[in-house]
Parts: C-alpha cells; structure tokens; sequence
C-alpha cells in the first residue's frame, strides 16, 4: 500500500489533480512521473489545480517539484494553484514559494565572442599593468633602502637565506650531480666512437658552468623556494595581514618582498657555485669508471677546458635567475584573491611564469654573450 | 564633541559594480559610530575605503589630521583590527604589537616590551605574549588584534566586526573593553557590526546600510532607530524580523461539485 496516492479528477469545472496520504521524497520519482503526464495535456489558458486537502504531510524536495509543475503550467499560460492545503502543508507550500505570482524565467544572455575576447585582452593589459606596477614599486623601495637601510627588514634575510639556500642545498647538490653523470653518459657514448673519451671532460665542464648548473639550480630554487614566496605572500593576503602590515604604516614591499629578494640574490650564486662543482664530479665519475680515465687526466682536461669567466657568466646568471624568481613569487603572491584557491591558483601561476623567465633570460644571455663573443 | 570624520558623496564599488552610491556622512570625535546593514551591504568594504585600503569610485573622505593616501609608508595616525584579526601567523603575539614600535619609534627594547606588556595586560592577554597566533582562540585573536591596532596611542580605532563568530560572553567582554578603550582615553571607534546586543550596548551612533537600494537608510542612535524609525528595512532589522510576513494564510479550499 503506497503512503501517497494521486489522480486526476476530471469531473470537476476544472480538472483537478489530487493527492493524498503522506508525500516523502521516496516518491519523488513516481510523483514526478505522474504529474509531468497530467500535465502534458493541458493547454493555454485552461486550469489544473492540485488538490492537497487530503494530503497529510509533504517533505519539501516533493514539494519544490509540485512547484516546479504550477510554475510550468502558469509560464505556459495556464494557471494552477494548490488547494486544500493544511496548515502543515501549506507552510511547505510557502516555504517553497508555491503561493505567490510565477515570474517569467530570466533569459540568461550567452557572451559574444567579441565580448569574451575584449574581457580575456582587458585582463591581460590589466595583469601587465600591475606586474610592471609591482617592479616600479621594487625599485622604488629598493632605492628608498639605499638612501635609509634601517628601514629595511634586515632580520628576515638570514631566516630566509637558510631556508632557500642552506636546507636546499642536499636536492642541488643531488640534481646536479646526476645531470652530471647523466651527460657524461650520453657524451661518452659519441665521442667513444672517434676515440675523444677525455673530451667528455670539456663537454661536462662548460656545459655545467655556463649553461646546466645555473639553470638547474635556479629551477629546483623555482620550485622550492619561489612557489614557497608565492603561498606563503597569498595566504598572508587572503588572510588580511597584507592590509594590516599596510594599516601600520609598513609597507610590503620593503618587509616582505626585499628581504626575500635579497636572500635569494645572495644565496643563489652560491648554491650554483656548488651545483658547477657537483656537476663536473657527476662527469668525472662516469669518465673514470666506464670510459678509462684517471681522475688527474680529468681534473687537469677540466681545468683547461674551462676558464675564470665560463664560471663567472654563470654567477652573473644566477643573479638575474634570483630576480626573476623572487619578483615573480612575490607579485604573484601579492596579486592573490579568492581564499585557498586563490593562493593555489597563483602559487601554479608563480612557478610557470617563472620557468618562462627564467629560459627567457638565460636565451637572452646566451645570445648576447655570443654577440659580444664572451 | 567636533567632527573627526566627514564622507561626501561617496561611491563605492569596482568595475561595473556599485556597492554604495552618493554616500554622506559625519563621525564626532570621542563617539562609538557603527556601520550596520544586512551581509553583503558593503559594510566591511565601506571601511576598506575609510582606511584607505581603496580608492572610491567618487566621493571624498576627510579624517582631520590623518591621511590614508600614504598608507604603507608614513606613521598611521590610527589603529586598525580586521575582522579575522590579521595577525602575522608567524611572530610570536608580543612581536606583533612590538613590530610598529620598533618601526616608527626611537624607543630601546626594554621600553618596546614595558608597553607591549601593558596593551596585552589592557586586553587581558597577558600571558599570551610568547604564544603565536594559531595557538589563540578567536576571542583572544580579536583582543589582541585590538592591543596591536593601539600600540601606537591612535586616537581613533578601525574595527570590523568585532564580536562576529564570537560567544556571548566574549562579545560582552570585547564590548565592555571597547567601551571602556572609548571612554577612558576618549578614542574615537568606528565600528563595522551587525550584532545587534553589541550596537545598543556601546554604539553612540550608527548609519545603516541596504544592499537593494545601495544608499544609506537610517542615521542616528540605534535606540531612537529601533524605537521610531518608519523604515520598514530599519524597523525588520533591529526588531529581528523578516521585512514579509514568515506564513501566508492557507488558500480557501474549493468546492467539489
């Protein structure tokens, strides 16, 4: 025996569907069911009421589909009302808005295509317009800490000098060190062919020092320590204590960003610096166990093949690498809206845009070093 | 009592948005004003623009003697606590109110900690000094975000929400201290609130503001609001009701032939 019954009577002036017993979202389907089928067949401007006055009880998921069902029917042009309903019912019925007018169905509007392309290239302008408004900042409070530097945030540097350099020097070393071992290997494997095994030497040593130590050094920095910037600023801003460090009189810039971009300019050379020197030992370990060197021969094929400034111009590349990723994290960091997802979104952001600059610079670098004949 | 704050013709909002249009209104010095209204009125907004957070769409904002155009660089001239507190997560409680002091006076450490252990004791956290944020409940958050916003002796406090997500035994505490913050030392509070026990308890006067209309309905003391106002709007939310009727009488039944 079903807790709810429905029919539709016709013998009233106006046919009438009718339900009784106890209506719980059990029934929602069948419910449903029954009235869509009812309702099919009326047409514009004829009636259809729904008769509750033996309807005991109705949760309100049944509810909101009988109400979907009147606002149907009077959007059609018909009309329809509940009837009967006991006090408890009729609280439903109310509760779900199935006594008051139907409203016409609000058209939304598909965007043009223009109009998605005007929005997405304002967006852009917008976003360029405030990364070069954050970089005007940096410089701007960088100079004001050249001509007074107590105003700087001087106790947050070694704090984060250890934290992007000393605890990150373990996975440079050990990237390095494979990246090392690992050209060596592909090298070896050529130039084993024209007799030129100590040539691996040169190979390692001036690709790690003017090209691979830098970089990828600087990525595994990207990944630990700019991505770190970027959450760490976001949340700081998602949470108001950007504003309230604003409201003190102190601004962000000169205690946030500056101190992380100096850490990260003075730690970055150095932690290359290591990552050269790992790099060519990576080399030296494949040259003497599989391609019979000494490790004298090595070391000496080594020193001739690099000089002082293939080491420099990588030191010089670290320092802009630090820039970059220090200024990106951080304007992404403090470009963050939106609460958790926000901060994950740009700290994402923070780290692409950042693998970008940093090829961009070190493309620019090569190409100008080659120009100048460095 | 003379004017510390004069608001013309104010609108806020962003892009497209309008929040709060052609908005007027004056904050005597030594007074509780409140900024009330229904959730997603602009309150909290409204004061981001007061402090100086945001610029407005048109309009001017006046605070005899303070500026909030150099925000981020001058000494401020007033005390701000946000609604979730704005705390730096990772200073200790004591180093929080300590970092304005050290900023932007000459004072030696020893003086930094006397009166940082003076505002803790004001508020009542004084043993919380060594504490970091995360390790406070909300109510201590709250009082001592109010202890950072006055380390440096504002004569006027910025609160939002004060007693927002707090039990009624703290908001009654935050309430009494704020009033006795105002009366002792004569801070001008401006106050952003929707509590309703918290306005009649402390709030010299108050504006109210309605999302649908985007203006400023009511203006002038929460008691004489609540008591008199022929604003439906301003009647239905200091007498806590819905502006319609909650249940409309059943339908007639008809008649089956």
């Amino acid at each position: 025996m079903p807790d709810v019954t429905y029919a539709l009577n016709r013998l009233h002036s106006a046919p009438v569907l009718e339900l009784k017993g106890k209506l719980t979202f059990d029934q929602a389907p069948g419910l449903w069911t029954a009235v869509s089928a009812s309702l099919a067949g009326v047409t514009r401007a004829e009636r259809l009421d729904f008769d509750v006055s033996q309807l005991e009880e109705v949760d309100g998921g049944s509810m909101a589909l009988l109400v979907a069902s009147r606002a149907d029917l009077h959007r059609r042009g018909a009309s329809s009302e509940f009837i009967g309903a006991n006090a408890q019912v009729q609280k439903v019925i109310h509760l779900y808005r199935g006594d008051v007018k139907v409203g016409a169905l609000r058209k939304r509007r598909a965007r043009g295509v223009l109009d998605q392309i005007g929005n997405a290239t304002m967006a852009i302008l917008q976003e360029g317009q405030q990364v070069f408004g954050f970089f005007g900042q940096a410089l701007f409070a960088a100079l004001k800490l050249v001509v007074n530097p107590r105003s700087a945030n001087w106790g947050e540097v070694a704090p984060t000098m250890e934290k992007t350099g000393a605890d990150a020097v373990p996975i440079v070393l050990l990237i390095n060190f494979l990246v090392g071992l690992v050209m060596a290997f592909q090298g070896a494997v050529q130039l084993k062919q024209f007799g030129a095994n100590i040539y691996v030497a040169d190979l390692v040593g001036l690709s790690i020092t003017r090209e691979l130590g830098p970089l990828m050094t600087a990525i595994i920095v990207c990944g630990r320590s700019g991505a770190a910037f970027a959450a760490e600023i976001g949340s700081m801003k998602v949470s108001e204590e950007i504003d309230a460090l604003r409201t003190m009189g102190i601004g962000p810039m000169r205690f946030l960003v500056l101190p992380r971009t100096l850490a990260l300019v003075l730690v970055l050379p150095m932690l290359t610096l290591l990552g050269d020197a790992v790099g060519i030992l990576g080399g030296l370990v494949v040259g003497v166990l599989t391609l019979d060197l000494t490790i004298t021969g090595y070391l000496q094929e080594s020193f001739k093949a690099i000089e002082l400034w293939d080491i420099f111009s990588g030191v010089i590349k670290s320092v802009l690498f630090a820039l970059v990723i220090a200024l990106i994290a951080c304007q992404q960091g403090l470009s963050t809206t939106g609460g958790a997802e926000g901060v994950g979104r740009r700290t994402t952001s923070s780290v692409v845009s950042i693998l970008f600059g940093l090829i961009l610079v070190d493309a620019c670098f090569t190409v100008f070093f080659h120009w100048v004949g460095a | 009592m003379s004017r510390l704050i004069k608001v013309s013709g104010l609108t806020l909002g962003w892009d497209e948005t309008v929040l709060l249009q052609d908005a007027s209104f004056e904050v005597e010095r030594g007074s509780v004003f409140v900024i009330l209204g229904g959730s997603g009125c602009g309150k909290s907004t409204l004061l981001r623009y007061l402090i100086g957070l945001d610029q407005p769409m048109s309009g001017t904002i006046a605070i005899e003697g303070v500026s909030g155009e150099q925000l981020g660089f001058s000494r401020p001239e007033f005390g701000v606590m946000f609604q979730s507190g704005a705390l730096l997560g990772s200073m200790t409680v004591g180093a929080n109110l300590a970092l304005q002091l050290t900023e932007w006076t000459q004072l030696p450490a020893e003086a930094v900690n006397v009166i940082v252990r003076a505002k803790l004791r004001l508020v009542g956290l004084q043993d919380a000094e060594d504490k970091l944020p995360s390790e406070l409940s909300g109510g201590m958050k709250k009082r001592a975000a109010i202890a950072r916003a006055m380390v440096l002796e504002p004569s006027l406090l910025f609160l939002d929400e004060p007693s927002a997500g707090l039990d009624p035994v703290s908001s009654f505490e935050l309430d009494a201290l704020i009033r006795s913050l105002n009366q002792a030392l004569g801070l001008t509070v401006v106050m952003v609130s929707h509590e309703l026990e918290s306005i009649f308890s402390i709030a010299d006067s108050c504006i109210m503001l309605d999302k649908a209309s985007k203006s400023i309905i009511a203006r002038g003391a929460p008691r004489t609001l609540r008591d008199s106002s022929a604003d439906p709007r301003v009647s239905a939310f200091f007498n806590r009701r819905a502006v319609a009727p909650p249940v409309a009488p059943p339908l007639p039944l008809e008649v089956k032939p």
